[in-house]
């Protein structure tokens, strides 16, 4: 943990803190159909063009029942279209290593998972699926489960902040506008970015490189790699290109590369709070929800920077430098510190891609990894949805501390009541259950221990982990795991759609129940929804219920491995 | 009613996909990939290397070394070892008999290679593995410890080597980002061009 790491960290908050507020404002534009922007001469024609061609009534809103139908149905239709090319791939083009067609099991695991902005990864994409599958089936998803996040969080702060309205906007706008005007600039310019770095981009066959010392042939697989990545960091996808995903030096060739990736990890959850502050009329609403993610998601980067820089004692006693620290499964050029950054972040905000191999992690390490998703992916979270839980969560704090002090709980001047509490408990619960519910049943049964590449404490954590990415919409794994098999490709993919879909519900729910409530005049009782003791109220009721679900089951896996580690000689 | 409401959403959705799919994963790739040839084709190609007309490897790629003449990668979990096609790490967790015996076995290889003393600790990076199993850099501690079996078993003074592997020595970007290091490719290219 030398200096230069803490300027490295100084940088990076400071960057991301910067930005915040100018990408917060454009969002609030682009949110608003009537919204004006400064790319308005580029894409206004094309937007125009694509609302004409699907004959969307600007003006026409929808009611949250409505809006919900929409966003499901558009799921359902983008799930059959990437399962078929998965399943034709043999007979698309841009197929230049004749691949053949991807398992049943395997391809509805991976169009749910990409549809629902999970990203887990069964496959290693470089052997696995040709030019056309990464490029039409799979990036079409990065796009739009990231903009439909972003929809159904812009329905929900219209729902909190409208008042007794019915309709809570157009979920096809909506989509349109976050795809056009959000993520396809940022993403051309992104693309660029890393190819400048080193990305490679190109249609070519794999390259055949005769090695210096002794000529044998490496085969170096190809393809259509930086437009892919670009969109897969920024809609927190975290679907890799290449098996190795960000470690790949294709895939994130440099550290200011690795900078950059990070960044546009949290970049637009970030930007998201301050969007909810201003469409609420309250910036310091949103800057203090900011705050709370924040400091949730610094608690959590200390501890695994620590934890990897203190590396492995048993590796050390053969001999090992312990200076370096735990560099097992991680690259050179980004040693510890941005291992440990990129891990933190790409787990907190429910993105998914590495840069370093998470198995491999010291146990505190991967504890804290395995803990910001167990927090339900709200410490800044997916693209939308991490502000949905966030919203949840603080709704399940106001009303907590209503109940502490005796009143009716309002936010916003809005009162929380039975029915919203309920759909609220719901949207916490089953994301937490089900991973616990199937890693029970899967680490008590013979189908699921044969696919483990770690036995002890750790086979638990692999089984564990794969469970909770799965159903908090990750997508990184403890990738030891060989998932790949009916059971696991099935239990993972229902997680997922019951992951994905609960919290959208919820949300949506909650804002058309929301729109509907007459706003109160504020009064000076009201229970403030700023300032320290608002951000610490959130912060223990988000640490408060994934601490509670899960310190039992986290104390067989990580924690004692912990304890072993540092306490006796026993490997596994 | 309702069939006509889901009709309704079917066909907008059928649509949107196949408008948006026309979009995002034809004319955005493409985009990217005309803009990419136009001004950066060297990387966006695979930053590859020739000498004398043969491709021998890309920059950014690590390949395996074994002979005593060359520099030696990081051990490598893809595939056999530095498969392009297989990448990825070993996936061992830090209490794993098979990474304990595996890092053994390394560290007194590493150590009887290059006439260490038994009881010097080596670096980290010559003996665990990366997690693209394609890792092209070493660590600059490495390549020094190198230097001395690389210079005898080229009939060079070690200074020689020494001064090489200082001009090879990438530091980190904007004096901040990233580790000290050193391309394997770029510097063993460099030994043969001595």
């Amino acid at each position: 943990m030398n200096a230069v790491d803490w300027v490295h960290l100084a940088a990076f908050l400071l960057v991301l803190a910067a930005l915040t507020k100018p990408l917060g404002l454009y969002i609030q534009r682009v949110l608003d159909p009537r919204g004006r922007t400064f790319l308005d001469p580029g894409i206004k024609p094309l937007e125009r063009t694509i609302c004409r061609l699907m004959k969307i009534d600007v003006d026409r809103e929808q009611d949250w029942k409505e809006y919900l139908l929409s966003v499901l149905v558009f799921g359902a239709a983008g799930f059959l279209f990437t399962f078929a090319i998965l399943r034709l791939q043999h007979l698309l083009p841009l197929n230049p290593e004749a691949l053949g067609p991807v398992a049943p099991d395997l391809a509805f695991n991976t169009a749910v998972s990409f549809m629902t902005n999970t990203n887990w990864q069964n496959y290693s994409g470089e052997n696995t699926l040709s030019y056309f599958s990464q490029m039409v089936g799979l990036t079409f998803h990065h796009f739009v489960s990231a903009a439909t996040g972003i929809a159904v969080a812009a329905a929900f702060v219209r729902g909190i902040s409208r008042d007794r309205a019915a309709t809570i906007g157009c979920f096809q706008v909506d989509l349109i506008r976050s795809c056009l005007y959000l993520l396809l600039p940022i993403c051309l310019v992104y693309a660029l970015f890393l190819v400048f770095q080193g990305t490679i981009q190109n249609f070519s066959p794999y390259l055949r490189a005769g090695t210096l010392d002794g000529g044998a042939w490496q085969i170096i697989a190809q393809g259509p790699m930086a437009s892919q990545t670009a969109i897969k960091m920024l809609g927190t996808n975290g679907g890799g290109f290449m098996g190795a995903n960000a470690s790949h030096p294709y895939e994130n060739p440099t550290p200011l590369s690795n900078f950059v990736q990070v960044l546009s990890i949290l970049l637009i959850p970030s930007s998201l709070t301050y969007y909810l502050g201003r469409a609420v009329r309250n910036s310091r609403h949103g800057w203090s929800v900011w705050a709370a993610m924040l400091c949730l998601f610094l608690s959590g980067l200390l501890i695994c920077w620590w934890a990897e820089a203190r590396g492995n004692p048993r590796l050390e006693q053969l001999g090992v430098d312990a200076s370096f620290g735990n560099m097992e499964g991680k690259e050179v050029r980004f040693g510890i510190f941005s291992s440990a950054l990129f891990g933190a972040a790409t787990t907190a905000a429910s993105c998914g891609a590495v840069n370093s191999v998470h198995d491999s992690f010291t146990p505190l390490g991967g504890w804290v990894l395995l803990f910001n998703m167990m927090l339900g992916e709200v410490v800044f979270g997916g693209v939308g949805v991490g502000l949905c839980g966030m919203l949840i969560f603080i709704l399940l704090a106001i009303f907590l501390s209503g109940l502490m002090i005796g009143r009716t709980p309002e936010y916003l001047g809005k009162k929380i009541e039975n029915r919203d509490v309920q759909v609220c408990a719901l949207a916490v619960l089953i994301p937490s259950i089900l991973p616990l519910v199937l890693t029970a049943i899967t680490i008590s049964s013979e189908w699921g221990t044969a696919s483990l590449n770690n036995s002890g404490p750790h086979g638990l954590s692999e089984i564990l982990y794969a469970y909770t990415s799965a159903a908090n919409n990750n997508g990184s794994a403890f990738a030891g795991l060989s998932a790949n098999t009916p059971w696991y490709n099935l239990t993972l993919g229902f997680s997922m759609l019951a992951g994905r879909f609960i919290v959208i519900m919820a949300s949506l729910a909650l804002a058309g129940n929301f729109a509907r409530k007459r706003a109160l005049s504020r009064r000076g009782g009201d229970f403030p929804v700023s300032g320290g003791t608002f951000c610490l109220l959130l912060v223990a009721t988000v640490v408060l219920v994934g601490a509670l679900t899960f310190l039992p089951v986290l104390s067989m896996g990580p924690i004692l491995e912990h304890f072993l580690m540092t306490g006796s000689d026993l490997l596994f | 009613m309702k069939t006509r409401i889901l009709l309704a959403e079917l066909k907008n959705s059928i649509l949107s996909v196949l408008i948006l799919g026309i979009l995002f994963c034809g004319v955005y790739p493409l985009t990217v990939w005309g803009f990419a040839r136009l001004f950066f084709v060297h990387q966006a190609e695979g930053s590859i290397v020739e000498r004398q007309g043969q491709v021998v490897g890309s920059t950014l790629i690590g390949q395996a070394f074994h002979s005593d003449r060359y520099f030696h990668s990081r051990p490598s979990a893809a595939g056999a070892g530095y498969d392009a096609v297989r990448s990825g790490g070993s996936n061992l967790g830090p209490l794993s008999r098979v990474l304990v015996e595996q890092v053994r076995k390394r560290v007194q290889a590493y150590r009887a290679s290059n006439n260490l003393p038994n009881e010097m600790n080596v670096p980290a990076d010559a003996v665990l593995a990366p997690g693209s199993g394609l890792d092209p850099h070493i660590s600059p501690e490495n390549a020094s410890i190198q230097a001395s079996r690389v210079a005898r078993a080229r009939g060079i003074s070690i200074e020689e080597v020494q001064n090489l592997i200082d001009r090879h020595i990438e530091r980190p970007q904007l004096g901040f980002l990233g580790e000290y290091r050193v391309n394997v490719l770029k510097l063993n290219l460099a030994l043969d061009a001595l």
